[in-house]
C-alpha cells in the first residue's frame, strides 16, 4: 500500500469516528458482584474533556482489560480508580467512582488508604533503588502491617512467591531491585503492588517494556492473582486483553464504547468502531 | 496504488552529492575539535600558571628562620610567685633571661651599640614564646637548655637575600653590626631554616615574623559551620516546597525568578543588608562569625535552592508514582525517596556554595570581620575574622616577609577548598544511587 492510499482511509476514518460513537455504551456494563463501580465519570484536563460519561462495573475476582487507541483515556480512567490523577493539578474528576459502595473520592476518604486497598503497577518497571527486600517491604512498613521483623520477612517472602519471583532472588535480597532484568523488575513490582494486600490491582500497560518470555510470565502470574485479587489491567496488545481477560472494555475518544465477556467481544463484536479495532484496521 | 514515485536525483548523483557535503562537514567538525581542546589547553596554562605564580612565593612562605641559643631557666627570676602559674610567668623577668642567654651566644659584646644590634636579630615576641616553652616544660626549670627563638622579619629577608649586603648601609634596614652578629650566628651553625610554627599556629600580629593564620582558619570554620547550618536545611526545605508542595501559579513564580536574582546579587550587597540588619537593628556585635555565617548563608541560599531545585527534579516521576501506588502520602514520598535521591546533587550545589562563601571578603568587611583581632576565637560569638580577610589585610602590609606569608595563607586557603571539594565528591559517590 502507498502512503496516498493510506491518508485516504484515515481521512474517512476520521470522519467515519465522529459519526459512530454511540450515545450510550453497548455491552453490559454492570456485572452482579462489583468491586468497583463507576457512574457517569468525566475527567477534565483543563479545558479538554478526557473521559465522557463512563459508566463501568469492575468485578470482584475478575481480570477487565481496557483497550482502545491511543489517547482514548484508558489510561486516564484507570489512574482515577486509585486517584493517581490527584498528583496532576489540572485534571478534574466528576462522577462517582466507589469500591465496595463507598465513594473514593468523597472529602471523608483518605487518599492514602486508598492506595493501599487499590495497588497499582505501571507501564515501565519503576523499583526503587533499594534493596528487594526493601522493595516489598516498604509498603506494609509505612502501613505498619507487620508488627516485627518474623512478620514483615513472611510478607516479603509470601509477595515474592505470589509474584513468582521468590526462587529467582531469595538468595539476593539484599541486592538493588534494579539490578533485576526488566521482566524480573515488573514481577517485583507486582509484589510490591500485592505486599499491601490490596483488594484491586491496577495495572497500566504492565507488559509494554518487556520482552515475549517476560511477558508470558507476567501474564502467567495475572492468571494465578485473579484467584484473589480483582485486576484492571490497560493493553495495547489486543492478543493480550483475550489470554488475561475475563471482561474487555473498548474505549474511544473518551467514550466507553463497548464492553462484554472478552470472548464475545473479539469474536462478535456489536460496534463498528470495536469491530474495526480488533480486527486491526486502526489502532 | 502503483509505483509513482519521481526520483529528483539519480543514485550515482545522490552519492556524489553527499560525499562532497561529508568532506565539508568533517572538515569543520575537525576544527570545532581542535578548538575545544586548544581552550583547554589555554585553560590549563593559566591553572599552571596561577599554581606557580603562588607556590614559588608561597612556598617560602611556609618556612622560616630561627635561631637557637641556651638559656637559664632561673626559678626565681622566672616564676617571682612560684606557683608556675602563666600570670607568674608573664610578670616573671623572661625577657632578659632572653636577652642574657642570646648575648653570652654572641659571645658578650660590650658597648649600647651592640647590644642594641642584638637585640634587633631576635623577633619582639621572644619573650612570650620562652614564657610558652616554661609552660609547656615545666620539668626543665633550673636547667640551662637550648632554646629555638624566630629571628626578627628583617634578619629573615635578610638570610634569604632580599637585603642585600652590598646595600650601602644607609639604604639598609638593618646595619652592618647586626649583619656581622648574623655572620656568627650562622658561622656557629646556631641559624635554622623551618616550618614556620608561628603561621599555623600563631594569631594576627604586626611583626610579620610571628604572624599567622590560625585565628583566621578557626574564623573561617566558625564562619562556615554557620553558614552551612543555616543555609543548608533552609535550601533544601524551599527547594522541596517549590518543587513538590508548592502550587504552580503566579506567586511561586514571581518567588522562583527572585531567587534566581538573588544568585546575582553582588556579595557586598549583602554585607551592607547584614550590617543594616543584624548588627544596626538587632543590635548584634560586630566581626563575630555567627554575623558573617548568617550574611554568608544568606549569600549562599540562592545557589543551594536552585541546585536543589536541579536535583529534585531529576529524580524521574516514576519513582513519585510507585511510591504514591503503594500508598505512600505526600510527606513520606518526598523524605523517603525524593530527597535521598536528589541529595548527592543538593550536597554538590551546597558545597560549590560553601566553597563560594569560603573565599568571600567583601560582604565580611561590611560587617566588621576586617578588625585586627590577635585572639583566636573561641566560640562563633567571640570576635574573629576569616582567611579571605586576612589575605587581604597581609597584601597591604609593607614587609617583604608578609608578601610570602600571604602566599602561604593563599596556599592554605586553597588546601581547604580542595578538601572541601574533594570531600563533596566523596560523598557524592557514596550517596549516588542508579535506577
Amino acid at each position: 500500500m502507498t502512503d496516498t492510499a493510506m491518508t485516504t482511509t484515515a481521512v474517512a476514518e476520521t470522519r467515519m469516528e465522529d459519526r459512530l460513537l454511540p450515545e450510550k455504551t453497548i455491552g453490559q456494563v454492570h456485572v452482579e458482584h462489583p468491586r468497583m463501580t463507576a457512574r457517569a465519570v468525566d475527567v477534565h484536563y483543563g479545558a479538554k474533556k478526557a473521559i465522557d460519561a463512563v459508566t463501568l462495573d469492575i468485578g470482584e475476582r475478575q481480570v477487565i482489560s481496557f483497550i482502545g487507541p491511543s489517547g482514548c483515556g484508558k489510561s486516564t480512567f484507570l489512574r482515577c480508580l486509585n486517584r493517581m490523577n490527584d498528583t496532576i493539578d489540572i485534571c478534574k474528576v466528576s462522577g462517582e467512582i466507589a469500591i465496595d459502595g463507598h465513594d473514593i473520592y468523597d472529602p471523608s476518604v483518605d487518599v492514602v488508604s486508598l492506595r493501599a486497598r487499590v495497588g497499582m503497577v505501571f507501564q515501565k518497571p519503576n523499583p526503587f533503588p533499594k534493596s528487594i527486600y526493601d522493595n516489598i517491604a516498604y509498603g506494609p512498613r509505612i502501613h505498619g502491617l507487620a508488627t516485627n521483623k518474623v512478620e514483615l520477612d513472611q510478607i516479603v517472602e509470601t509477595s515474592l512467591r505470589r509474584a513468582g519471583l521468590w526462587d529467582e532472588v531469595k538468595d539476593r535480597l539484599d541486592q538493588p531491585g534494579t539490578g533485576l532484568s526488566g521482566g524480573q523488575q515488573q514481577r517485583l513490582c507486582i509484589a510490591r503492588a500485592v505486599a499491601v494486600s490490596p483488594e484491586v490491582i491496577l495495572m497500566d500497560e504492565p507488559c509494554s517494556a518487556l520482552d515475549p518470555i517476560a511477558t508470558a510470565k507476567v501474564e502467567e502470574l495475572i492468571h494465578e492473582l485473579r484467584a484473589e485479587y480483582t485486576i484492571v489491567i490497560v493493553t495495547h496488545s489486543m492478543q493480550q486483553a483475550a489470554r488475561v481477560s475475563d471482561r474487555t472494555a473498548y474505549f474511544h475518544l473518551g467514550k466507553l464504547v463497548e464492553v462484554g465477556e472478552t470472548k464475545q467481544v473479539f469474536t462478535n463484536p456489536v460496534h463498528e468502531l470495536t469491530q474495526d479495532y480488533i480486527t486491526g484496521r486502526f489502532g | 496504488m502503483t509505483e509513482t514515485t519521481v526520483r529528483v536525483l539519480s543514485p550515482q548523483d545522490a552519492i556524489d552529492r553527499v560525499g562532497a557535503t561529508l568532506k565539508r562537514r568533517n572538515r569543520s567538525e575537525l576544527k570545532f575539535q581542535w578548538l575545544g581542546k586548544s581552550a583547554i589547553g589555554l585553560a590549563l596554562a593559566f591553572l599552571v600558571l596561577l599554581f606557580a605564580a603562588i607556590f614559588s612565593n608561597g612556598i617560602p612562605g611556609l618556612f622560616q628562620h630561627y635561631v637557637t641559643f641556651d638559656v637559664t631557666l632561673d626559678k626565681a627570676r622566672l616564676d617571682p610567685a612560684g606557683d608556675m602559674s602563666p600570670s607568674s610567668l608573664y610578670s616573671g623577668d623572661a625577657e632578659a633571661l632572653v636577652r642574657e642567654g642570646f648575648l653570652a651566644a654572641l659571645g658578650n659584646p660590650e658597648g649600647r651599640t651592640k647590644t642594641r644590634a642584638a637585640r634587633g636579630i631576635l623577633s619582639s615576641g621572644s619573650a612570650q614564646r620562652f614564657v610558652d616553652f616554661v609552660l609547656d616544660n615545666p620539668d626543665a626549670m633550673g636547667q640551662t637548655v637550648a632554646v629555638k627563638f624566630a629571628v626578627d622579619d628583617d634578619i629573615d629577608s635578610f638570610l634569604r637575600g632580599f637585603i642585600k649586603r652590598e646595600t650601602p648601609e644607609s639604604d639598609r634596614r638593618i646595619n652592618d653590626q647586626v649583619i656581622a652578629f648574623v655572620d656568627k650566628l650562622q658561622a656557629d651553625g646556631r641559624i635554622s631554616y623551618e616550618l614556620s610554627d608561628y603561621l599555623f599556629f600563631g594569631s594576627a600580629s604586626r611583626d610579620a615574623e610571628m604572624a599567622g593564620i590560625r585565628g583566621a582558619l578557626i574564623g573561617s570554620i566558625l564562619t562556615l559551620f554557620i553558614c552551612v547550618i543555616i543555609a543548608f536545611p533552609l535550601g533544601v526545605a524551599t527547594a522541596v516546597y517549590l518543587e513538590e508542595i508548592a502550587p504552580k501559579n503566579r506567586i511561586t513564580e514571581i518567588i522562583e525568578i527572585n531567587i534566581n536574582n538573588l544568585a546575582a546579587v553582588p556579595s557586598v550587597v549583602f554585607g551592607i543588608m547584614g550590617l543594616a540588619i543584624f548588627i544596626v537593628t538587632f543590635g548584634m556585635p560586630r566581626s563575630i562569625p555567627l554575623v558573617g555565617g548568617i550574611v554568608l548563608a544568606l549569600m549562599t541560599l540562592p545557589t543551594i535552592i536552585i541546585s536543589s531545585r536541579a536535583a529534585i527534579r531529576s529524580v524521574p516521576p516514576s519513582i513519585r508514582d510507585a511510591a504514591l501506588g503503594v500508598g505512600a502520602s505526600k510527606m513520606q514520598t518526598i523524605f523517603h525517596h525524593v530527597i535521598p535521591l536528589a541529595m548527592p546533587g543538593m550536597l554538590t550545589g551546597t558545597i560549590i556554595g560553601m566553597a563560594q562563601a569560603l573565599g568571600e571578603t567583601a560582604p565580611l568587611l561590611m560587617i566588621g570581620m576586617v578588625a585586627f583581632i590577635v585572639d583566636v576565637p573561641g566560640s562563633v560569638t567571640d570576635p574573629g575574622t576569616v582567611l579571605p580577610v586576612q589575605i587581604f589585610m597581609w597584601a597591604d602590609f609593607a614587609e617583604r616577609m608578609f608578601v610570602q606569608k600571604t602566599s602561604a595563607a593563599i596556599i592554605v586557603l586553597l588546601a581547604f577548598l580542595i578538601v572541601m571539594n574533594a570531600s563533596a565528591i566523596w560523598l557524592r559517590k557514596k550517596l549516588e544511587r542508579r535506577w
